[in-house]
């Protein structure tokens, strides 16, 4: 039978990771509690499981917010190696975990944590991202989220029929909207002057945010860099 | 017993009745004043809110000040992409009370669903597209309105940050130098539901379609009052001030029977990356936890919520769910949409119905509406745009209301 510390903390049982140095595991932990957030997000845990509670992702995933901040605050190395391959990417990031009477932000560590996995190119982030590239970059280079066009049967099957309707009205549909700065635009939700994409670009790159990229898909990188450069230069 | 104890007794007469909460005794530091400290210092510009301006009581007893408008319209991506009605409505609604208000091109998403589904930026690249919106505003003297409930939240918290760490605001202030822009922080931050809870008295007055048939569920959107959640409003009157009253109380105030339900807390399911790669969970979600627990407990015919992501999922995830026999149907509006049909917006032209999935006829119909009518007059628009007789639908088309149950 498992002991109580090894139900809690199956990675201190077992080192699951052993492809990984502890060294290598440790230089991880200390990026996220480098961060300069992590003092607001973490201030000890009492186990009272509220966070857990409100959580959708404990609902569906073998996921728990208060797991996180328990192995962030006893610094437990091995467990957040752990978290940081196996958890991260299953939560909502809605942040019903901040009711914490402890005033711990888990969704919050979540991010640096995710942070810190892409800027280390770990595998396990590049898998969970995988087929989202394209949304980087609309919202890299076009500085929108999402446009009409993402909008496409294949993309969206479960959402039905109204989908292929939408597909091939869309260009009339979006000529039939009141307001001037979306009216018949269909590769961006909105229209955005051309200064202001050359100052969303400029903030990508002083900002570290292309490093970011470059670890997560260096094709991508490529892409974007080459137009971002290409507009920066012709001003 | 000791004095400063509180009794099970006390807690439950507490809780009888609404609750007035006492800023003076707030659990955290007033924003206000750091920002004022900081814009003594010159280490910030202050943006301040011009014209006509009410205050509310947000979660601590604070007042929170909304401006009714010269107000720089911080648009969404999921309302402009998906979800044009939302947007419309909001600007329709500023436009029967000729409202004065600047639709800005000098705008970027604030990425933040970008940042929570994939965290591909950081803290200073977040807080400088933050900034750079901020400061586009102050340019042209409107102050901020944010329609979407992420970036708000987003900007709640990316505020903290700004005031708390000299760093940061060093290195923000280092990139927007290169664009020859201050570093600006309005005084309030202010979500576009706020500003039609502030306006649900005006609504009501010219209010031309009866809604008293409507039941009416509302989501609370997780990033509007879970992020920084002392900055939200909050009202003894609606629910005992136990819960924010943006959404329910401008929902009430047009007649609409807000029902409780008992997964009120619960996200929609969005859960940003999942929404778009692995909906496996969104739909399960939404469905499970938020549809048919609302339509097993109140069947509703309608349910509002005030936030872009939360419209698209609750929304579109009904549709597989009915694969699976789950009980569903429930259509979803905004609440900026709800007044807008309430006042006599178009249900196309305006409210835009035609991008919502779940069937949205019985709730017309229930209202006396005849859609068709209408929808025959968009189809009859359209039809002129796809011959070149007519460029787009304008706010010349758009803004007279309609008599919809005449």
């Amino acid at each position: 039978m498992p002991t109580t510390q090894e139900n809690w903390n199956p990675g201190k049982a077992e080192n699951r990771h052993p492809e990984a140095t502890y060294e290598e595991k440790e230089k991880l932990f200390l990026e996220v509690k480098n961060d300069v957030r992590y003092s607001d997000f973490l201030y000890g845990c009492y186990e009272c499981g509220i966070c857990v509670s409100t959580c959708p992702s404990a609902r569906f995933y073998d996921f728990s917010p208060r797991v996180i901040a328990q192995a962030m605050a006893r610094e437990d190395v091995e467990r957040i190696y752990d978290i940081i391959t196996e958890d991260i990417w299953n939560c909502a990031q809605c942040f019903s975990c901040v009711r914490c009477p402890r005033q711990n932000n888990p969704g919050g560590l979540v991010t640096i944590l995710r942070e810190v996995s892409l800027k280390n190119g770990l595998q396990e982030s590049k898998d969970a991202l995988q087929g989202y590239s394209r949304v980087i970059y609309k919202v890299m280079l076009k500085g929108n989220q999402v446009s009409p066009d993402m909008l496409q049967p294949d993309f969206f099957p479960d959402w039905g029929p109204w989908v292929a309707n939408f597909s091939q009205n869309m260009h009339v549909w979006r000529k039939a909207i009141p307001m001037d700065s979306i009216r018949g635009l269909t590769d961006v939700a909105w229209r955005t002057d051309r200064k202001t994409l050359l100052e969303l670009y400029t903030i990508w790159f002083e900002s570290g945010n292309m490093d970011i990229i470059k670890e997560l898909d260096e094709s991508l990188y490529d892409l974007l860099v080459e137009v971002m450069q290409e507009e920066l230069e012709e001003g | 017993m000791p004095d400063n104890l509180t009794t099970v007794e006390q807690i439950l007469e507490r809780k009888s009745h609404p609750v007035v909460r006492d800023a003076q005794v707030a659990p955290t530091d007033d924003m206000h004043d750091r920002l004022l400290e900081l814009e003594a210092k010159g280490e910030i510009v202050l943006q301040r809110m011009k014209g006509d301006t009410i205050e509310f009581p947000t979660k601590y007893g604070r007042m929170k000040k909304i401006p009714i408008e010269h107000t720089w319209h911080h648009k969404s991506c999921g309302h402009c992409g998906h979800i044009p009605g939302y947007a419309s409505s909001i600007l329709w609604l500023h436009r029967q009370f000729d409202l004065d208000y600047h639709d800005p091109t000098d705008q970027t998403s604030c990425t933040g669903w970008n940042y929570y589904a994939s965290a591909a930026s950081n803290a200073v690249g977040q807080a400088a597209v933050m900034s750079r919106n901020f400061a586009a505003a102050y340019e042209t003297g409107y102050f901020p309105l944010i329609h979407c409930g992420t970036s708000f939240g987003h900007y709640k918290e990316i505020r903290e940050q700004l005031v708390h760490h000299k760093e940061l605001r060093d290195e923000v202030r280092r990139i927007l130098d290169k664009m020859g822009k201050p570093l600006v922080i309005p005084e309030e931050i202010v979500h576009y539901s706020e500003w039609v809870y502030a306006m649900r008295d005006r609504f009501k007055e010219r209010q031309l379609v009866d809604m008293s048939p409507i039941t009416a569920t509302v989501h609370p959107a997780c990033h509007y009052y879970k992020i920084v959640a002392e900055d939200a409003i909050y009202d003894p009157e609606i629910y005992g001030g136990q819960r924010t009253a943006v959404v329910t109380a401008m929902l009430e105030s047009l007649g609409i029977n807000v029902a409780d339900y008992s997964t009120w807390f619960d996200c929609c399911g969005f859960g940003f990356r999942h929404v778009l790669v692995q909906r496996d969970f969104t739909r399960s979600f939404a469905v499970l936890r938020k549809i048919e627990t609302m339509k097993n407990e109140v069947n509703p015919d309608l349910t509002v919520t005030h936030d872009t992501g939360c419209v698209t999922t609750l929304d579109k995830s009904q549709f597989a769910a009915k694969a699976h026999d789950r009980k569903v149907g429930i259509p979803v509006l905004s609440d900026a949409q709800v007044a807008a049909l309430a006042m006599g917006a178009h249900p196309f032209r305006v409210v835009q119905f035609h991008w919502h999935s779940t069937d949205w006829r019985p709730f017309l119909e229930k209202l006396g509406i005849n859609w068709q009518k209408y929808w025959d007059e968009f189809q009859a628009d359209l039809d002129a745009i796809r011959a070149g007789t007519k460029s787009g639908i304008t706010w010349q088309d758009a803004d007279q209301p309609i008599h919809l149950t005449a």
